[in-house]
């Protein structure tokens, strides 16, 4: 029996996250290839919204940020434990996604683009000035998970590296379940309807308005539940992880990869991860070769690295 | 398809060079904001370290060792720069880390360091980066609480005691306000009027209206960054106001002279380094030779006029120097041990003498009073 493209693409993606780390000589490896995975988990969001249901947002780093600050500040502020303040991070992002999403999705193509970016923006606006509870631009220590300890306490010692790339994998690889499932139920077919034609889309009785904010609501929990394991795991936030950059980088990510498709989005992310790792060899020139290999790939590969790969090898060209 | 290719011949070429490594070196990193946000910190203090490695390696390094040094560009960003400094420890293997140009970028390197007991020098402003101390970071530059208290014991020594303070609400003017506030009853300030002002704001009248309208006021302090402190200063001559304007070491710069204008800014006073008034320094004065050997090699070279910042660069790199000279061995662990005992080295910034319980050893005479005269700073003696 062949394997669907859900089950396939999943296996594919088990067997790397677990084959990798006999490649690791040292924890910086861990460490990068937890980025990987936490960036993973976050594009995935985007796939979802901009794959998927076909809407763009330059503001999705917003909601990284209050996923992040939601760790930084609930365990200070509310007494929670870290990991009930991810969920908390991830209820608030998804009300005020809901809230925001009502309005701006309305909007189409670039304004809508235009209206995300202003909404992520105002998040790391209030995170900077807002200094007397957010520490303001020089950011807040996050309280320990305490998870490693207490794995530690039953006999599995793991190095903070190794901890978190463990972590960082099992939430993408969560993720990348849920999202592939969602592409086969009637939601994901109804945002694919919207994203070919929305008028085609309402004819055939799709709540197109209802389809849509779903999936900017689902992505931003993507996002921010990103934002709150890249705090918890770096015990550090700045208004940074809510910029303007690191919006766009997500976007990018997706797009480098393959926005329609789960696993060329991942690898995309993996790339862009890496890339600015293993070019630090050509010092000052290390903008201008990410620079020409993003246009490299996207002259000659459109639909992004893993779709028109793949479309390569079955011989249909680009 | 070709540049898929050409993709993995410059993933190969990449490696290669990552993974070739020489012996006998001392090997030092470093992470810093060459670009970004923060570049205008980051770029001269990674040209001062290239140029001050340069410099000892063809005089041949350190116990007739060379250092190899290894700068990564984190851009200031916290996650980049704590990515790197893992980098630093696990892969390049250095024994000890300058940077964090910015105090999140630090911040975010202090984990690292501590958990890998390797020696880590900040080149960024907060206090939170030294204390509490801990046992392998560091710091080269002059904390904010210290620039008030240099304010505060200049304006006691003009025999006032009542201030208005004007602070930027960005995180620089923030920091500096909270300090300034705390230390003010120590030094038996009064402060009569505190207003503050955004980052982006045009006009800062209205402020300035409100502490001329108070006749108690006898000086202003105006913690700040940027182009808020200029705007001030414009200000303020534009009322005419009689009370004495200081600013902080935050605009110590002939940049600041020249945005806020030199007639405008004339009689202002400013906590700096020695750096500015080098040729007014007494030929006693210990940090003369070495400011002067540091501005010739710096604009020399890069053909930029110094900067404080590069300056902070400047330290780090003869702390680390002195303390690996002194050494028992030149292991991390050791090398911390010799930092802590640095005593009466003379920088740009200071006569730096680190303890167990002071891990920036400056004291407030390592800041100079300066005033602003006729386009240029003259020395308050």
């Amino acid at each position: 029996m062949r394997l669907s493209h859900k089950y396939s693409a999943l296996l594919v993606l088990l067997a790397v996250v677990a084959v990798a780390p006999l490649f690791f000589p040292s924890s910086y490896y861990y460490r990068v290839a937890s980025l990987v995975c936490v960036n993973g988990l976050a594009v995935i969001g985007i796939v979802i919204l901009t794959g998927y249901a076909g809407q763009i947002s330059l503001g999705h780093a917003g909601f990284a940020g209050i996923g992040a600050y939601a760790c930084a500040l609930a365990p200070v502020h509310l007494g929670l434990h870290p990991g009930a303040a991810l969920v908390l991070g991830a209820l608030v992002s998804a009300g005020l996604a809901f809230l925001v999403g009502r309005p701006i999705l309305r909007l189409k193509g670039y304004y809508l683009g235009v209206a995300s970016l202003g909404f992520g923006i105002l998040v790391s606006m209030v995170l900077t000035n807002e200094s007397a509870i957010t520490g303001g631009p020089d950011g807040m220590q996050v309280a320990d998970l305490g998870l490693r300890g207490w794995l530690a306490g039953i006999g599995l010692r793991l190095t903070t590296g190794q901890f978190w790339y463990f972590v960082n994998a099992l939430a993408m690889l969560i993720g990348a379940w849920l999202a592939l499932n969602l592409n086969e139920r009637a939601t994901g077919r109804a945002l694919r309807a919207l994203h070919g034609s929305e008028t085609a889309a309402a004819t055939v009785g799709i709540d197109v308005a209802r389809a849509k904010l779903s999936a900017f609501v689902i992505s931003a929990v993507y996002a921010s539940v990103a934002g709150s394991l890249l705090a918890l795991q770096n015990r550090l936030v700045t208004p940074d992880i809510a910029g303007y950059m690191h919006s766009i980088e997500m976007v990018t990510m997706a797009v480098l990869g393959g926005v329609g498709s789960v696993l060329g989005a991942i690898f995309g992310a993996a790339v862009l991860t890496l890339l600015p790792q293993v070019l630090t060899a050509f010092d000052q020139y290390e903008q201008i070769a990410l620079g020409l290999i993003m246009m490299l790939v996207m002259i000659y590969l459109r639909q992004g690295i893993v779709p028109g790969l793949l479309a390569l090898i079955r011989g249909r060209g680009t | 398809m070709t540049s898929h290719w050409k993709a993995i011949a410059l993933a190969g070429v990449a490696s290669l060079a990552l993974g070739f490594t020489v012996r006998a070196e001392i090997k030092l990193g470093a992470t810093l904001s060459e670009t970004g946000p923060a570049s205008f910190l980051g770029d001269p203090e990674a040209k001062t370290l290239r140029l001050l490695v340069e410099q000892i390696n063809a005089k041949g390094g350190i116990k007739g060792e060379k250092i190899k040094l290894t700068i990564y560009d984190d851009g200031g960003d916290p996650n980049k720069a704590k990515t790197f400094a893992t980098r630093l420890v696990e892969e390049d293997g250095v024994v000890a880390i300058i940077g964090g140009s910015t105090t999140g970028a630090s911040m975010a390197v202090i984990p690292v360091a501590e958990e890998a007991k390797v020696p880590f020098i900040s080149l960024a402003g907060a206090i939170e980066i030294v204390e509490p101390v801990r046992a392998y970071t560091f710091k080269t530059p002059h904390t904010d609480k210290m620039a008030c208290e240099k304010i505060f014991d200049d304006i006691k020594k003009r025999g006032f005691s009542k201030i208005a303070m004007l602070s930027g609400t960005d995180g620089f003017g923030a920091s500096m306000r909270k300090q300034c506030t705390a230390v003010a009853p120590k030094w038996g300030m009064t402060i009569l009027v505190d207003e503050t002002y955004g980052p982006k704001d045009t006009d800062m009248t209205p402020q300035l209206t409100t502490i001329r309208g108070n006749a108690e006021v006898q000086a202003i302090v105006t913690p700040g960054f940027g182009q808020g402190p200029a705007i001030v200063t414009r200000n303020y001559h534009q009322l005419g106001i009689k009370a004495p304007l200081y600013q902080s070491h935050g605009v110590a710069s002939f940049s600041f002279i020249k945005l806020a204008g030199a007639k405008e800014a004339d009689g202002v006073r400013i906590p700096g380094t020695a750096m500015l008034v080098v040729d007014q320094l007494a030929d006693s004065d210990p940090q003369k030779k070495v400011a002067k050997d540091y501005m010739t090699l710096f604009e020399k070279a890069t053909s930029q006029p110094v900067s404080t910042f590069g300056g902070y660069a400047h330290d780090a790199f003869a702390i680390f120097v002195d303390a690996a000279g002194r050494a028992k061995s030149l292991k991390a662990t050791d090398i911390r041990d010799a930092i802590e005992t640095t005593s009466k080295l003379v920088g740009t910034t200071g006569t730096v003498t680190m303890s167990k319980t002071d891990h920036l050893g400056l004291d407030l005479d390592s800041f100079r009073m300066l005033e602003i005269k006729q386009g240029g700073f003259d020395l308050v003696k």
